[in-house]
């Protein structure tokens, strides 16, 4: 159904704005900067997005709608990213592509898509309904985004079982916009206490970042020109650890070397 | 339980809002991934209880019976501290129970494991 060695993964989180779009925008291009053929799908076809936080948003001619039709060929509808030819967007159709799309249209998209890309980056919908069983439907593996805020861990979770039940495997965990003083006042729920609730390995950890909205407002992702930005860089890591690379996570509220981190650590110890 | 913690409960303080968060999170996902609603929950502690008493009499004031989820793994813990064994089948509520054996159960926990 899908072409072998081709890695199919799905970005999704259940609650809506935690940043699904916005990773797989970054992780497109660094995975892209570093020498893998990647395609981002969009399959938020109600709300569609990536276009415009990869900047492409005006070079769309056809969509994922012409293709499943058969009006255009693949290569038609893919936009590839001028400055980083690596990536290339497959625009989300029409929002009534919702009233006829099935799993079986995104199976078939996934698996042309498979015939020239090693990575297929899937941007999920919010939720748990159709849309999210239509983009899993074209996946192999995920990953689970999520925030250190109740809900947003709390619909992970409900997201982690589905993927169980359809046999995604493996899934992974980013956690974005972590605030370390919060974490470290204790005011935020820890980067072990979201991997010990959901159980699931740790892929990276994205801080909040004010960069992320400059870069969104350019529709330039913060991957693409090498800025230092602290999300820069953990985006960066994220594409390396995909790609089988160790690189080391560091704890937020153990990086700092100031008084305030001295003593948020020793407040933070377990005395029994 | 960290030095924070203690330094808050010395000072009558409120806990840390990350430890409030992962115990309603902890809780709710216990309820969640078991997908058992509380009154069918409810509903069973009653009938766990019944059972229990049957043949032992428990203090109905220190038992519980919870979820608990660790790993993705959701547990039926029931804590039922037994009080003394029922001196002799009741009729009618432990008509085929086998006093000897009651009186040699266990107190404590027993755990039903869900996937
Ligand atoms: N690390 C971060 N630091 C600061 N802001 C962030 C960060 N990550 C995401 N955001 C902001 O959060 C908002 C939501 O992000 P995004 O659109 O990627 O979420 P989403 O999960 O795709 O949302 P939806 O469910 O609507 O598709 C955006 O305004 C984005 O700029
Ligand atoms: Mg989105």
């Amino acid at each position: 159904m899908t072409a072998p060695g081709t890695r199919y993964i799905l970005i999704c989180s259940g609650k809506g704005g935690v940043g699904k779009t916005t990773l797989t925008a970054n992780l497109g291009i660094a995975l892209a900067r570093q020498g893998v053929r990647t395609a981002v799908l969009d399959a938020d076809f109600g709300l569609r997005n990536l276009d415009l936080l990869l900047g492409l948003e005006n070079r769309i001619v056809f969509t994922a709608q012409e293709v499943l039709a058969g009006s255009c060929r693949l290569e038609q509808a893919l936009v590839k990213h001028k400055q980083e030819p690596n990536l290339a967007l497959l625009p989300a159709g029409n929002p009534r592509m919702l009233e006829w799309l099935k799993p079986e249209d995104m199976q078939r998209i996934a698996a042309m898509l498979g015939e020239q890309f090693d990575i297929v980056l899937i941007d999920c919908p919010a939720g748990i309904e159709d849309g999210f069983k239509n983009a899993v439907a074209a996946a192999q593996e995920a990953i689970v985004i999520t925030t250190p805020e109740v809900s947003a861990v709390r619909d992970a979770d409900r997201v982690i079982g589905l993927l169980n039940s359809h046999g995604v495997q493996p899934i992974q965990l980013v956690l974005n916009r972590v605030r370390p003083k919060m974490m470290a006042n204790q005011e935020m729920l820890s980067v072990s206490d979201v991997t010990d609730i959901l159980a699931l390995p740790l892929l990276g950890l994205v801080m909040e970042d004010e960069q992320v909205i400059v870069s969104t407002n350019r529709g330039e992702p913060l991957t693409l020109n090498g800025t230092k930005s602290p999300a820069a860089l953990a985006y960066n890591n994220i594409a390396r650890r995909l790609r089988g690379e160790e690189v080391p996570l560091l704890d937020p509220t153990k990086a700092g070397r100031g008084l305030r981190a001295k003593l948020g650590r020793l407040m933070t110890t377990k005395i029994f | 339980m960290t030095l924070r913690d203690f330094i808050d409960k010395l000072l009558g303080r409120q806990p840390a809002s990350a430890n409030v968060a992962r115990e309603r999170l902890q809780l709710v996902l216990a309820h969640d991934r078991s997908d058992l609603n509380p009154e069918l929950l409810e509903q069973m502690r009653r009938e766990i209880l019944e059972v229990v008493s049957r043949y032992v009499e428990i203090d109905l004031d220190e038992g519980d019976v919870s979820l608990e989820t660790e790993d993705r793994v959701t547990a039926l813990v029931a804590n039922l501290p037994i009080k003394r064994a029922r001196p002799l089948a009741e009729p009618g509520t432990a008509a085929d129970a086998d006093p000897a054996s009651a009186s040699s159960a266990p107190a404590g926990d027993g755990a039903i494991a869900t996937a």
